[in-house]
């Protein structure tokens, strides 16, 4: 197993436990006398997001057909990029959603789409180094 | 790899794409709005990241890999695989065209297109998801 793929693997596994914590959170909300705007879907995408695609990129990274016998696995280098990308992104949007929704303000919207940005270019940065994997032989 | 799961794979990566893509613009739009319509994208973000790019994924991946039979066909009857991710694919574009309010009609006959498109794809792996076969002819 490559080590961008362990990588993938742990982090995903890390944000499984982040996103079934957050949903404690939500449902201690009401008990606790808070009310946080957001949570909602920072714990959709930190599940959706950092689970289960992220799995799936670090498996797909693994185990598609290889690219050619002097590169098996594409580019290193895009997959590298698409781990960081993906997780600094994800993380950033975990901490601006809720924090613009509170205590509206240009740095949090900023960092919003600095969020939003990183995560697409992750995901096209994963397409691109799969797409040519995918054949027959 | 298989032509269907190849076809499946790539459909399921062409999703990903114009998901993520209407994610980033909607995540955008949260911070600083670009458009009063935007919020249209909504389902179709969802659609196409859960069944497209999840579901389709899945299903192309374990075609690909679950243990095949000793006889033809090795994967099972490939006109129900096809059929499976046709009506997937068939049920995701009316679905969306339905939620983009073209065709608002097709949003129920396209719900019980995919549980169509569900059921074919169990049928599709059902048998498959057994030992693998060491020589022994699997009485199907």
């Amino acid at each position: 197993m490559p080590a961008v793929t362990r990588w993938f693997i742990r982090a995903s596994l890390l944000f499984l436990i982040l996103a079934l914590a957050l949903a404690v959170l939500q449902a201690a909300q009401a008990r606790w006398g808070l009310s946080v705007p957001g949570l909602s879907a920072v714990y959709f995408h930190l599940f959706l997001v950092g689970w289960v695609t992220q799995m799936i990129m670090g498996v797909g990274f693994w185990f598609f057909p290889k690219y050619s016998q002097a590169r098996p696995r594409g580019s290193e280098t895009a997959a590298w990029a698409s781990f960081w990308l993906l997780n600094v992104g994800l993380l950033l949007r975990a901490v601006a959603e809720p924090l613009l929704a509170v205590r509206p303000s240009a740095l949090w919207g900023w960092a919003l789409v600095a969020s939003a940005l990183m995560q697409w270019l992750a995901g096209v940065l994963f397409v691109y180094n799969s797409w040519a994997r995918i054949k027959e032989r | 790899m298989p032509r269907l799961s190849v076809v499946g794979i790539r459909l399921a990566l062409l999703y990903f794409l114009l998901g993520i893509s209407f994610g980033a613009l909607l995540l955008i739009h949260k911070a600083m709005p670009l458009h009063p319509a935007m919020w249209i994208l909504l389902p179709l973000h969802m659609e196409f990241l859960l069944y497209g790019w999840v579901v389709q994924l899945v299903f192309s991946v374990a075609y690909w890999i679950f243990p095949r039979f000793l006889s033809e066909p090795k994967r099972g009857n490939p006109a129900l695989a096809w059929a499976a991710l046709g009506l997937l694919n068939l049920s995701i574009l009316a679905l969306s065209a339905a939620s983009l309010g073209v065709l608002p009609a097709v949003q129920l006959p396209a719900r019980l297109a995919q549980v169509a498109a569900a059921a074919l794809l169990a049928a599709s792996l059902w048998r498959r998801a057994k030992p693998t076969e060491t020589g022994v002819a699997y009485k199907r």
